[in-house]
């Protein structure tokens, strides 16, 4: 149970980034920290004891293999976030160009 | 953009030959071993940043409008559609039938109509991020004042 | 195997509170590419090969976009000065987590112990792959012959995606 609940504590973590930090990279590094830990909340719940990698061995079939189902959906999930974060720091670049600052109090008060 | 020390391209020339052959590997074996269409197309998309970080815009000739990377991810996307649409056409008439034949595991040639997704979503996964990574760090824009 | 795995999550939390609380905006940055290496390590003991490989390229080139970001603009440290909305935002953070730790200790009671998961779909995915999809790697086939649809769902977004970066840097559509 300890590691489910490790997991649970890095996600309030990066909550608590996003919610309290002023500057707009760290909002960023936040949002990318609970991104990682709900992939590994994911794996947590297919793992089997004693069970090997998903990959038949022909020669071999018969053993206790590690559930495939939740894999295949964090494989797609992890380059999605990749474009995510991509995207975010896009509007980051167009704004400091715009407001020539990072602090979100600052770019509230100057309205254009 | 200028490049990197002498160093830095004499290394980027031995390595990076090998590395996107392996993502290719990657690619095509992804029915056998660990990997896929997804893996391999990062692997592929982090050769080809390798060359471009160590060399430098201003060599490589890059101009400002690069339109040959999006006709290829527009046109691997459509195909990915495509082969899903093709099993309305076979067997039992459902969305993503798996109509070639199937032949025995652990061979190459096997797994009916897998290697060619893998492939095609390799070739539009490593298209989509060199493309967010020429128009972040290489093609900036500058402001309109 | 919980001791391993309750180690490394106890460092990324170390690692995660020192990237939000770092005066210089390049030392975080670091600092978060070091928390998704740390996942890497936590997937090989999870056996998850696939997802190691992945995510451990991923990691790097994500690192490479921060990095540049920091690095054009003048790295500015953070100032500390603590008034009025500052407080308020710590109060609202802090009950936001206090009535998500009630609910997760309420569900918690209904997750099986680590290791002995008993997922009704699991039999039914393991027993038939290898001869009904005639692959020999189960996840390529549960990705793209059992859920082929969510993967057709992926290649489109990440096509949006590449659209709305380059519209928002405004590098197509000009006169």
């Amino acid at each position: 149970m300890i590691p489910y609940i490790m997991c649970f504590i890095l996600f309030l973590v990066g909550l608590y980034g996003v919610i309290t930090r002023r500057n707009l990279v760290k909002i960023a590094v936040s949002l990318s920290i609970m991104e990682i830990s709900t992939f590994l909340f994911f794996a947590l719940i297919g793992y089997i004891d004693g069970g090997v990698a998903p990959i038949v061995d022909p020669a071999d079939p018969v053993k206790t293999y590690v559930d495939p189902l939740p894999q295949a959906l964090v494989l797609t999930a992890i380059v999605i976030g990749l474009a995510t974060t991509a995207m975010l720091m896009a509007v980051i670049i167009r704004l400091y160009r715009k407001y020539g600052t990072f602090d979100i109090r600052e770019i509230k008060n100057l309205r254009g | 953009m200028k490049g990197m020390t002498i160093i830095v391209k004499k290394t980027t020339q031995l390595i990076s030959g090998m590395v996107f052959l392996y993502g290719i590997y990657v690619i095509i074996h992804g029915h056998l071993t660990p990997g896929g269409g997804f893996a391999g197309g990062v692997i592929v998309a982090g050769s080809l940043i390798l060359v471009t970080l160590a060399y430098g815009g201003d060599f490589l000739k890059l101009v400002k409008e690069e339109s040959g990377t999006t006709i290829v991810e527009s046109l691997a996307t459509i195909m990915v559609i495509l082969i899903a649409t093709a099993g309305l056409l076979f067997g039992t008439h459902i969305f993503f039938n798996n109509f070639l034949p199937k032949g025995i595991v652990g061979h190459l040639v096997s797994a009916g109509v897998l290697p060619l997704y893998n492939i095609f979503v390799g070739t539009e996964v490593a298209s989509s991020i060199f493309i967010i990574f020429l128009s972040l760090i290489i093609f900036k824009e500058e402001s309109p004042q | 195997m919980e001791i391993a795995l309750s180690i490394i999550t106890g460092l990324m939390i170390l690692g995660a509170l020192y990237a939000i609380h770092a005066k210089d905006l390049l030392s975080s940055v670091i600092a978060c590419g070091i928390v998704g290496y740390s996942l890497v390590i936590c997937f090989l003991l999870l056996k998850a090969p696939d997802l190691a490989i992945v995510q451990i390229v991923v990691d790097t080139i994500t690192l490479i976009i921060m990095v540049a970001v920091v690095l054009d603009s003048s790295r500015e440290e953070q100032f500390s000065k603590l008034d009025t909305n500052g407080y308020i935002s710590a109060v609202t953070a802090m009950v936001i987590i206090v009535v998500l730790l009630y609910f997760f200790a309420v569900s918690i009671q209904n997750l099986d112990v680590l290791g002995k998961s008993t997922l009704r779909m699991a039999e039914h995915y393991i027993e038939g792959a290898a001869q009904k999809t005639g692959s020999a790697n189960l996840v390529t086939g549960v990705v793209f012959d059992f859920r082929g649809y969510d993967t057709m769902g992926e290649a489109v977004v990440l096509v949006t995606a590449v659209l709305g970066v380059l519209t928002i840097l405004r590098l197509k559509g000009k006169k």
